[in-house]
């Protein structure tokens, strides 16, 4: 944060947060059309989400795969059978004038995520009210044209779930440490690439203040237009500390909806008053009740994949690794998958933690490529592991075989003996280059010689590199040394 | 008037214009343009009955000409030919779909209704868009942005509604067949009106993809036919369940053709004491016992039943009807199509275009069923009146668990009324009392003729159990066949 803000002591924070979640479908919610991000205005559209008239809307299968997934990973209670409703309001970029969501009965409730540890060790959890499908709006696009607002419609009828939690946070960390963990969920499962930035996760926040030790709530406002973590931190600071100001001045807490401003770094209420709305919302009669038999939702269940917390404590045990290394390997289910593939392979989880995280991560960092199109696959990493632990590669030569493997995606002993990297103990060849050097440094090898034993470093340094790494380093010291004394 | 009916000559029936045009006696452009003639004689058009609001004939004729040459399959189809009117919500491709309403004047829709496909691909022509109350909200088709239709049986009267347009220029003898909708009674009232036959269908055994909503839970499309043949053909052509409509049902569909000469012995018909009230006009009541008398000799049994709930049918219809229309309708707010009437800013230019792009009935429903979904009202009304409504499906499933097979009943309390005889709203919906239960419900049921009083046609109304059309329509063949000419006396 880089705007330290302070709230008066003596008053709590109650913070519940409302997450929209772009699902990772390649169709609509309720048509045929592509969801693609970036395709030019209102080219991904047609009657059904253009609303056209007599056109009906048909549910996307796999959205709701997608989205009982979400929910189950949530540990939320799937309901067999959940209801969409209709929410009714004027707006340009909402062709029906309704929006399709679920109302009373959602997809799912009741569910937990355990965001962090306190000091004791006891787990921090936030409950998950619910979690349900809808569909999202379009795109009104106010600064153009002048004059006029443009209309792109090719987000509406994208799917989406709402993730509702209970107001069960109670700083700007917790709330930023529960979004964190909810978006690492959502990603090991692969509902959704939670771009904040291509809209695909999106948050809206509750907070409220009460007096330490107060049982009951206190009037919240809605803070929204928040387009990173960071910035909810920094918007919920913010608004608290407005609040608890207020309140100390005997004031009272409107209810209403507050905006983030990010350049001035303030929170300003909303215009639009949201309060005001009457939805109206009612069962939408084009779409049958959704039943899930238990046999898809046991399917679904069974589908999901190990997710964050309990691999963050298998890779605890099972690889002995540290807090450090746990945390980074398992923070993409990519990664994760890429490690053990090496450990598995290399026998050597050490090893593998450690190439991953400074080998790998490092190359990938640099280049920027996704962990998917990088060219060093796992079977190759552990290959090179295994030829480092058979000392047929030194470990500085080792490097250079990596590098040059994510350069050509070469197997690592084909990169060692066509760049002559194989590690050489054959002692005349070590003799050699011995000579060598100390032909090259007349200087130093006097001295050595003489007895400046520090020098013997800086010797074996200049072999390494006469070398390009694939000296055996042990041995040379060992036929230095000996040539020292002899 | 009845005699012209009754000299129909028989090559003008759906089945009659198929074969000759199957067996190349005439050209489904011949057929076309004679359906032209028809509708030209009896003046269809805006200068006479006003029932067809949208007509291309080069265009029609053209895509007639086309069928016999594009595809063999289409020219041996069971409409090969036949010419079919389609009411004006319900979307075509080259004829506007504006709903009776000013607010889609010349909207012409990009998609094609599924119901609209399935009859051009048995090789129907649509010849034309037909007159309609404004969104189908009306028992009269008075509501229509673009003048009232008249009663081809006497134009001082309403044809009835909100189908009007289609019932008459089938009763007019232009076409077979003509495509309606439904939400209460909206097809069987104006067939009981215009002397013809009107079918709706169980809910969710039509398609509904391309008929534009009115109130989506009861919605349905119908069929009307000249004769009760007419109408089976056309319903079992568009029939069945369609991908792109999530709400229609997957159960297979007979051929309802078939039904015609089955035998009603053991047929059990419930007469409902509650259709048949006090101030029924005496002379429809006669008319329906005549009707009985009928099923009777050929071998039903007429039995006495009640549906206890079917005086809450309309106040219920009158609630969950104008709250699915206020958000099915929030979509013609001038951003994408239709009428835009510029004005300062958002809110006022959806007021204006909203003001002036609906009249007088379809506001009335709009500002009605905003109200009973209003937070603080949504229990009171729309909770309640789903409530009642289960209440009434209840009924049906009852009476037909009990043994009853079918239903008769008058299809509407009086015979077409003159234009401008109900000015009261709350009259004008007491016309549908005996036809909203059916959509409430969900079951299919059908009028006929059963009879004329002073010249205007009595229609009879059968209800079968959901997806069991083809009993009904057996029961329809057999009445028709029984009654004769006396259908139309």
């Amino acid at each position: 944060m880089s705007t330290m803000v302070s709230a008066p002591a003596g008053w709590e924070m109650v913070v519940g947060l409302e997450v929209h979640v772009q699902l990772r479908t390649r169709t609509k919610a309720f048509c045929n059309c592509s969801t693609e991000y970036g395709a030019a205005p209102n080219v991904n559209t047609c009657p059904v989400c253009l609303a056209l008239p007599g056109a009906l809307p048909v549910l996307n299968a796999h959205a709701v795969e997608l989205a009982t997934r979400a929910a189950l990973a949530l540990g939320c209670t799937v309901n067999p059978m959940s209801v969409f409703a209709r929410k009714n309001y004027f707006y340009p970029d909402l062709p029906k004038g309704y929006q399709i969501s679920q109302f009373d009965k959602p997809l799912a409730e009741h569910g937990r995520l355990k965001i962090g540890t306190n000091a004791e060790g006891t787990g921090i959890t936030v409950g998950i009210t619910r979690v349900h499908m809808e569909e999202d709006a379009g795109k009104s696009v106010h600064d153009r044209y002048a004059g006029a607002t443009a209309i792109d419609l090719n987000r509406a009828g994208v799917p989406l779930i709402e993730i509702v939690s209970e107001p069960d946070m109670r700083s700007a960390e917790a709330a930023g440490a529960y979004l964190r963990t909810l978006k690492l969920i959502l990603q090991y499962v692969g509902i959704s690439d939670c771009d904040m930035e291509k809209g695909s996760l999106r948050v809206d926040a509750n907070v409220s203040a009460r007096r330490a030790g107060e049982v009951k709530l206190g009037t919240k406002t809605e803070v929204k237009n928040l387009n990173s973590f960071s910035n909810v931190e920094r918007a919920l600071a913010l608004e608290f500390a407005r609040q608890t100001e207020l309140l100390e001045r005997g004031g009272r807490v409107e209810q209403q909806t507050m905006l983030f401003d990010q350049a001035r770094g303030v929170v300003r209420p909303s215009r639009t008053k949201e309060g005001s709305h009457d939805y109206r919302y009612f069962p939408e009669p084009d779409l049958p009740p959704l039943v899930l038999d238990a046999g898809f939702i046991e399917r679904m269940q069974t589908s999901l994949p190990e997710l964050p917390e309990a691999r963050r404590s298998r890779f605890a045990g099972d690889y002995a690794l540290g807090e450090y290394d746990v945390d980074v390997l398992t923070s993409s289910a990519e990664l994760a998958d890429y490690f053990e593939g090496v450990a598995r392979q290399s026998g050597d989880a050490k090893a593998a933690a450690n190439w991953t995280i400074n080998g790998v991560l490092t190359a990938l960092n640099a280049s920027g490529d996704d962990i998917d199109a990088f060219r060093v696959r796992p079977a190759d990493l552990a290959a090179l592991i295994t030829l480092v632990r058979d000392g047929v590669v030194g470990h500085s030569a080792a490097k250079q075989v990596f590098a040059e493997m994510v350069r050509t995606g070469d197997r690592p002993e084909q990169v060692a003996q066509r760049e002559g990297l194989v590690r050489v103990d054959d002692d005349a060849a070590l003799r050699g280059w011995i000579d060598e050097v100390l032909a090259e440094h007349p200087a130093e090898a006097q001295r050595y010689l003489a007895g400046e034993k520090k020098l013997q470093g800086v010797l074996v340094g200049f072999v390494m590199k006469k070398s390009k790494g694939s000296a055996d380093a042990k041995k040379v010291n060992q036929l230095l040394a000996s040539r020292a004394q002899g | 008037m009845s005699e012209r009916r009754a000299a129909r000559p028989p090559e003008t029936s759906a089945r009659g214009i198929a074969e000759r045009v199957r067996d190349g006696d005439i050209t489904a452009e011949r057929a076309a343009r004679e359906a032209f003639v028809r509708g030209d004689d009896a003046r269809v058009g805006p200068d006479g009955l006003n029932a067809l609001l949208w007509t291309d004939r080069e265009a029609t004729l053209d895509a007639a000409r086309g069928h016999a040459t594009e595809s063999d399959f289409v020219d041996r189809g069971d409409l090969a030919g036949v010419p079919i009117a389609v009411k004006d919500n319900i979307a075509t491709l080259t004829l506007p779909t504006s709903c009776g309403s000013r607010i889609l004047e010349g909207y012409v829709s990009p998609f094609e209704a599924t119901a609209v496909t399935r009859l051009r691909n048995a090789g129907a022509t649509i010849v034309g868009k037909t007159n309609m109350d404004e969104f189908a909200m009306g028992s009269s088709t008075e509501n229509s942005a673009f003048g009232p239709a008249r009663n081809p049986r006497d134009r001082s009267r309403v044809p009835g509604g909100s189908s009007g347009g289609s019932a008459a220029v089938v009763a007019a003898g232009m076409v077979p067949i003509a495509l309606g909708s439904e939400t209460g009674g909206s097809v069987r009232q104006p067939a009981a009106f215009c002397g013809i036959v009107g079918v709706k269908p169980t809910y969710g055994r039509v398609s509904r993809y391309g008929l534009v909503a009115f109130a989506s839970s009861l919605d349905q499309i119908g069929v009307f036919g000249a004769t009760v043949d007419d109408a089976a053909i056309g319903l079992q052509t568009i029939a069945g369940r369609d991908v792109m409509d999530a709400t229609s049902a997957d159960v297979p569909v007979e051929r309802y053709v078939e039904a015609s000469g089955a035998s009603l012995a053991g047929l059990v018909i419930g007469r409902p004491k509650e259709y048949f009230p006090d101030f029924l006009d005496a002379r429809i009541r006669e008319k329906c016992d005549r009707a009985f008398d009928a099923f009777r000799k050929l071998g039903a049994e007429v039995r006495d039943v009640s549906l206890p709930h079917t005086d809450l049918a309309i106040p219920v219809y009158y609630i969950v009807a104008p709250a699915e229309a206020s958000s099915n309708l929030a979509r013609f707010d001038g951003v994408r199509y239709g009428l835009r009437v510029p004005a300062d800013g958002l809110a006022a230019t959806y007021e204006a275009t909203r003001s002036r792009g609906f009249g007088k009935e379809v506001t009335r429903r709009i500002l009605l069923g905003t109200y009973v979904l209003s937070a603080g009202y949504y229990d009171a009304y729309y909770k309640k009146a789903q409530q009642v409504r289960t209440l009434i499906a209840d009924d049906f499933r009852e009476v037909f668990a009990s043994g009853v097979h079918l239903l008769f009943t008058p299809t509407t309390p009086s015979p077409a009324f003159p234009l401008g005889a109900k000015a009261d709203p709350y009259e004008m919906y007491m016309s549908d009392i005996f036809t909203a239960t059916a959509n409430l419900a969900g079951v299919p049921a059908m009028s006929q003729p059963i009879g004329a009083v002073d010249g205007l046609p009595i229609g009879g109304q059968l209800i079968a159990p959901h997806f069991d059309e083809a009993r009904m329509f057996g029961a329809a063949y057999a009445l028709e066949a029984a009654l004769g000419a006396e259908a139309l006396r």
